[in-house]
């Protein structure tokens, strides 16, 4: 049993479906528990929360036992949060009442500290004297996540939070989940099915398929696999963290040094020193062998080739690692006509000319 | 003419015996409806036909067998004699037995069908903010499911204070201790006092009126969430 570590051992068995897990996550940071509906991300969930309980399952949080063969907390008396797909308010409550709920029944009911911190992280507090139906579903659970919160929990577990919300309400409520994952020092599990979120708030990813862990990694490395799903969707991309080096404001661009590297974007908002994470999709990235001469591409950078994958009959998935230490990973997207014109081989050097890259947070 | 003393002491008893019946029942019917609305129990389908059989037997079929089960040779009377309270039959406590028995669908379906339509998600909300199964009851469940608890006390109230033919099989006609108001109107008609008749009667027609009325006006409409 560890410290610093959620260790979750859960085995489901039913006709329609079954789950088999054991996990070893960090006790810090977001967990991203990712995969298609029926993969059982949502029961693991369940099954953390105590919410569904199965025989011979064990569960430890840093350190704390909630289930082990006798024992099993009852999900009550567990000290997480959860926030639910769908609106969970009550609705015979205002928005402070249903902070206050949860907060009343931890005994710091007064702890104003607490609810200030959460009411400002999610920007709530013009809401709080409304009801449930007067708010919209993005501020619905807004609140909910502040709720959640409001507890002081130790574990806090979010299922799904964005799927009921329409693209415009997930624009809104992304900000104050990238806040949530800079501001707290709790692991939180996040369960979901869309790449775009996981990108942009997971540190580790939990890839579940049919009830079983298909891989386990960061972020960076998962998307980057060409044997997973993730590298093969249209929207395939490398998820890379940096920190801002400097800003150019004649040419209104920003400098963000990488692992090996530097990346050169449009003027970004941040301080020099902050963490950026950046995505770059596949299909934005083109391989030259010798180093372009004059380019309007503004990211060229050295790689080498790690891996080629086929993907579909004219495509070619290339994976890459680029700077000095080779530690930033890339994904390109060619066709099979260029890899055979340039005789692309894995462990050559060639040369990555990034199009666009995108800011995830 | 207006009520006599009789009249007067009749409607007493049917309100003491109404009121008393809806506190048991709301007692007896909560936990019923509540494991008839959340079990997945084999027994769910043959408890709710019981609980329901009040609604399609004749109450003197009703009252027949409760009789016999508090008489000195049933297992009730055996049971209340043995404790030392006598028998059962032909006193108050005799009605208030029969009449919950009588009632109790009234009360048991309307509080079943609201924690139904409440369904698991508040129940599992209220858990993850650290509350247990009693406050999660208290706390969610009765203000989400008030409606259901409204419609459930009047119509187990106003279900005893028309109940005639388990009275009379189980409690007979003894003025102050089982001479309801609807005996009572019985007796009138027998003896040919139509008069006396008509001043009970209408009041009980009125009273229904206005017990149906509180139900439909004050009766909060479910809310949108």
């Amino acid at each position: 049993m560890s410290i610093d570590q959620i260790q979750a051992r859960f085995h489901l068995d039913y006709p329609e479906f079954s789950l088999d897990v054991d996990l070893a996550l960090p006790g810090r940071g977001v967990t991203a528990l990712f995969g298609h509906s029926g993969s059982g991300k949502t029961s693991l969930l369940r099954l953390v929360a105590g919410l569904m309980r199965v025989p011979d399952g064990s569960l430890s949080v840093n350190g704390e036992v909630w289930q082990d063969g006798r024992t099993f907390l009852p999900t009550h008396k567990r000290p997480l949060g959860y926030v639910f797909q769908e609106a969970s308010l009550f609705p015979h409550l205002s928005a402070r009442g249903n902070l206050a709920y949860g907060m009343k029944r931890v005994g710091h009911a007064m702890d104003r500290q607490a609810l200030d911190q959460a009411v400002k992280l999610l920007g709530i507090a013009h809401l709080l004297d409304r009801r449930p139906h007067q708010l919209s579903g993005g501020e619905r659970q807004r609140v909910a996540i502040a709720r959640a919160l409001a507890l002081h929990p130790r574990l806090l577990l979010m299922d799904e939070p964005l799927a009921a919300l329409d693209l415009k309400r997930k624009q809104e409520i992304l900000p104050y989940l990238e806040r949530l994952h800079d501001a707290l020092d709790i692991p939180v599990l996040y369960v979901s099915h869309a790449p775009d979120e996981v990108a942009r708030l997971a540190d580790t990813v939990v890839l579940l398929e049919q009830g079983r862990v298909r891989a386990q990694g960061s972020v960076t490395e998962l998307f980057s696999r060409l044997d997973l799903s993730l590298a093969q969707d249209q929207e395939a991309s490398a998820i890379i963290e940096g920190v801002v080096l400097s800003h150019d404001d004649d040419y209104a661009l920003t400098r963000i040094e990488i692992p090996g590297g530097t990346l050169t974007v449009q003027r970004l908002q941040r301080g020099l020193h902050e963490l950026v994470r950046v995505r770059i999709h596949a299909r934005d990235v083109s391989l030259a062998l010798e180093e372009p001469g004059v380019s309007s591409i503004l990211n060229i950078l050295p790689a080498r080739i790690l891996e080629l994958r086929e993907i579909e009959q004219a495509q070619v998935l290339v994976k890459l690692c680029t700077g000095a230490g080779e530690k930033t990973p890339l994904l390109a997207r060619i066709t099979r006509h260029s890899r055979d014109r340039l005789r692309l081989h894995e462990g050559q050097s060639v040369y990555a000319q990034v199009k666009a890259v995108a800011l995830m947070d | 003419m207006g009520f006599s003393d009789a009249d007067l002491q009749a409607i007493w008893l049917t309100l003491r015996l109404a009121s008393l019946v809806t506190v048991l029942l709301l007692l007896i019917g909560t936990p019923i409806a509540w494991w008839l609305a959340r079990t997945h129990s084999r027994w769910k389908g043959p408890v709710g036909a019981v609980v329901a059989l009040p609604l399609v037997l004749p109450p003197t079929v009703l009252g027949f067998y409760l009789l016999l089960a508090m008489g000195p040779n049933g297992p009730v009377g055996q049971f209340t004699q043995s404790l030392g309270i006598g028998l059962l039959p032909f006193t108050f406590w005799g009605l208030v037995v029969a009449s919950v028995f009588y009632s109790m669908p009234f009360v048991v379906q309307p509080i079943q069908n609201a924690i139904e339509a409440l369904g698991e998600r508040p129940l599992e909300v209220a858990a993850t903010l650290r509350a247990g199964p009693w406050d999660r009851f208290f706390s969610v469940v009765l203000p989400l499911a008030k409606p259901g608890f409204f419609t459930a006390a009047i119509l187990g109230f106003a279900h005893t204070v028309g109940e005639f033919g388990v009275v009379l099989m189980i409690g007979g006609n003894i003025p102050g201790a089982t001479r309801v108001v609807s005996v009572q109107i019985y007796d009138y008609v027998e003896a040919m006092e139509y008069g006396q008749a008509h001043w009970l009667a209408a009041s009980m027609v009125i009273f229904s009126f206005l017990v149906l009325l509180a139900l439909y006006t004050l009766n909060p409409n479910q809310r949108k969430f």
